[in-house]
């Protein structure tokens, strides 16, 4: 296996706190890699860094062998990373078919054309009622985001990234905040995203990381503390320590 | 009965490509509020042709407002200054007529251009900031505009304005009467052609990304929309259009008044779109009707303390709440709200499913 993303001594200072410390990780093309560690580890900083939402202090991002760190998200997102929201990140007044169209023109670099409708550009417009029905929302891709059920938004989080046609995935929790009759949805999609891409996966959610992962990362203190397969990480008693506590 | 069932069900038995495409065809076709407000518009040539002038300064304030519609209602980009672009695109009509070519269209096309890149200059201080130190930066660039064409009185007139020039017949064919009749056609032919272009650009995906920019900027680099670059355009298309709407009101009134890069040019396109909603372009052109009608009554009625009213009606307007008043309609009885709903969606052509 090839290695599609990777960090290079990446560290991120807020003034004197060091978010992210030294993180060298390497996430090999098709893995379903989970990201775990405590609350306050620096999850979501390193998730920022990879995306570019946030500039690093110092340290290199990679992905597929070219050097990432100096783009600003939109291109980052052009070269095939993409990410879901930890907290949902939607266009309240869209209708999720008109969310889907956008993610899928910006990608076919029709989003400056300025002069024929929508509709037009049929290719796109096949593309994302195909995506709708993959994602189980066609029968409610004409109504406001705002208005849909919470599982329904959260499907529409991960299908937003997904129109990207990403080569990395980065879900930040995904089934975070879902009622449990909506939750196994989510879950269906997300263990049915295609092998060739490459999933990241943020959770607190053991039994999910579990499942699905097949590499696991654990992040301390903005460190990378250690990393294995899933068994390796499972059998780890310094892994459970961290997480029912040093002196449980 | 038959028919209709028969349509609903080929619509729900429809692939979801059609039915999306369908649906996104809904959302750019026109409605039946559009063609009315055009009608009504060519009618009153006829109608009203002692309303001229007023017609006039309506399409220019409408057309103005648009243009700021372009950059707040879609693009989410406030501004106190946009009068900058209007008072320039006057200013250069007027200088244009004086100096060079009488013929108007030639006159807005360059003042439209010279508008066009001092816009382009300016978005790139509107790119980064807060909605506050947007409203400053505006402010700003608007004031030193002002402060300039004051100073430079050898080339603008300074206090006194900018006279001394007749414009020529449009296209060398149609002579501006007394009356104001052909100017309003005028005005209202840019406006019309300003609009047909506005509503293609934000149905088609450019103005799709602007609102995505609008609603949630986060989100919208996140499915790769590069923000900064479609707002350095959509600001550059705006100051165009403001600056047409400049060189319109001096085409129209032979002169140019230190007035027109005065700071309420820009509060009150902010009113007038306070007025008449933004984010559909439609509501600059009903702003504007309504703003310049209040202003002109209120004005006969009571000269000195119009302002006070126009400020009280505004009061009403937020106490209210816009999209209380933009759903006016759902206030009414249930049979007359039928009524309208189905004017609303009538358009010419094929009928799509049962309405409902």
């Amino acid at each position: 296996m090839s290695t599609v993303l990777e960090t290079r001594n990446l560290v991120k200072r807020f003034g004197g706190f060091v978010a992210t410390d030294n993180v060298s990780l390497t996430v090999q093309r098709g893995a379903r890699h989970a990201l775990i560690g405590p609350n306050g580890a620096g999850k979501t900083t390193l998730i920022n860094l990879l995306t570019g939402s946030l500039k690093p202090t110092s340290g290199r991002v990679v992905l597929e062998g070219e050097d990432i760190t100096g783009l600003p998200v939109h291109r980052r997102v052009s070269r095939g990373l993409a990410r879901t929201f930890q907290v949902n990140q939607l266009f309240p007044d869209f209708t999720p078919l008109e969310s889907v169209v956008l993610a899928i023109n910006e990608r076919e670099r029709l989003g400056a054309s300025a002069w024929a409708p929508l509709a037009a550009h049929a290719e796109a417009v096949d593309e994302a009622a195909g995506l709708l029905e993959r994602f189980g929302l066609t029968d409610v891709m004409g109504e406001r985001t705002s208005h849909l059920p919470y599982g329904k938004q959260r499907l529409l989080e991960i299908a937003l990234a997904f129109a990207a046609k990403p080569r990395v995935l980065l879900l930040d929790e995904p089934a975070a905040g879902v009622p449990e009759e909506e939750r196994h949805e989510v879950l269906a999609i997300v263990r049915a995203l295609p092998a060739e891409v490459t999933v990241i996966l943020i959770e607190h959610d053991m039994d999910l990381v579990f499942s699905f992962a097949d590499r696991i990362s654990v992040l301390v203190a903005g460190a990378l503390f250690t990393e294995g397969t899933v068994a390796e990480i499972a059998a780890d008693p310094r892994v459970k320590a961290i997480y029912l506590g040093e002196d449980a | 009965m038959t028919a209709v069932s028969e349509s609903q069900e080929a619509v729900s038995a429809a692939a979801p490509e059609h039915l999306a495409a369908a649906q996104l065809r809904r959302r750019s076709a026109w409605r039946a509020y559009e063609l009315v407000l055009w009608l009504v518009a060519v009618a009153l040539i006829f109608l009203l042709p002692s309303k001229a002038l007023l017609l006039t300064e309506i399409a220019i304030v409408a057309l103005f407002a648009v243009s700021l519609d372009l950059i707040l209602g879609y693009a989410g980009i406030v501004s106190l200054g946009h009068g900058a672009f209007f008072g320039l695109g006057a200013y250069v009509a007027g200088l244009f007529a004086r100096h060079y070519f009488t013929e108007p269209v030639t006159g807005l096309l360059v003042a439209g251009l010279a508008s066009g890149i001092f816009g382009f200059a300016a978005s790139f201080l509107v790119l980064r900031g807060s909605d506050l130190t947007r409203l400053m930066t505006t402010l700003g660039i608007a004031l030193m505009l002002a402060e300039l064409a004051n100073q430079m009185a050898w080339l603008t007139g300074g206090a006194d304005g900018l006279g001394g020039f007749t414009i020529g017949p449009i296209l060398g064919l149609f002579e501006f009467d007394l009356w104001g009749r052909t100017g309003y056609i005028y005005s209202l032919a840019v406006l019309f052609l300003a609009m047909l272009i506005a509503r293609r650009l934000v149905h088609a995906p450019f103005g799709l990304s602007l609102k995505a920019i609008k609603a949630n900027r986060v989100r919208a680099a996140m499915v790769g929309v590069p923000a900064n670059s479609r707002i350095v355009v959509i600001y550059t298309i705006a100051a165009v259009y403001a600056g047409f709407a400049g060189a319109l009101l001096t085409q129209t009134t032979s002169f140019v008044s230190p007035d027109v890069l005065a700071f309420h040019r820009s509060a009150d396109v902010l009113l007038v779109l306070v007025i008449g909603g933004v984010g559909y372009l439609y509501g600059g052109i009903i702003g504007a009707i309504v703003f310049t009608l209040l202003r002109d009554w209120l004005s006969v009625i009571t000269p000195q303390y119009w302002m006070f009213w126009i400020g009280l009606v505004l009061v009403v307007i937020v106490l209210i709440g816009r999209e209380n008043l933009a759903r006016w309609h759902t206030f009414l009885p249930a049979p007359v709200q039928r009524v309208f709903k189905r004017a609303a969606s009538w358009r010419p052509g094929v009928k799509l499913g049962g309405g409902g």
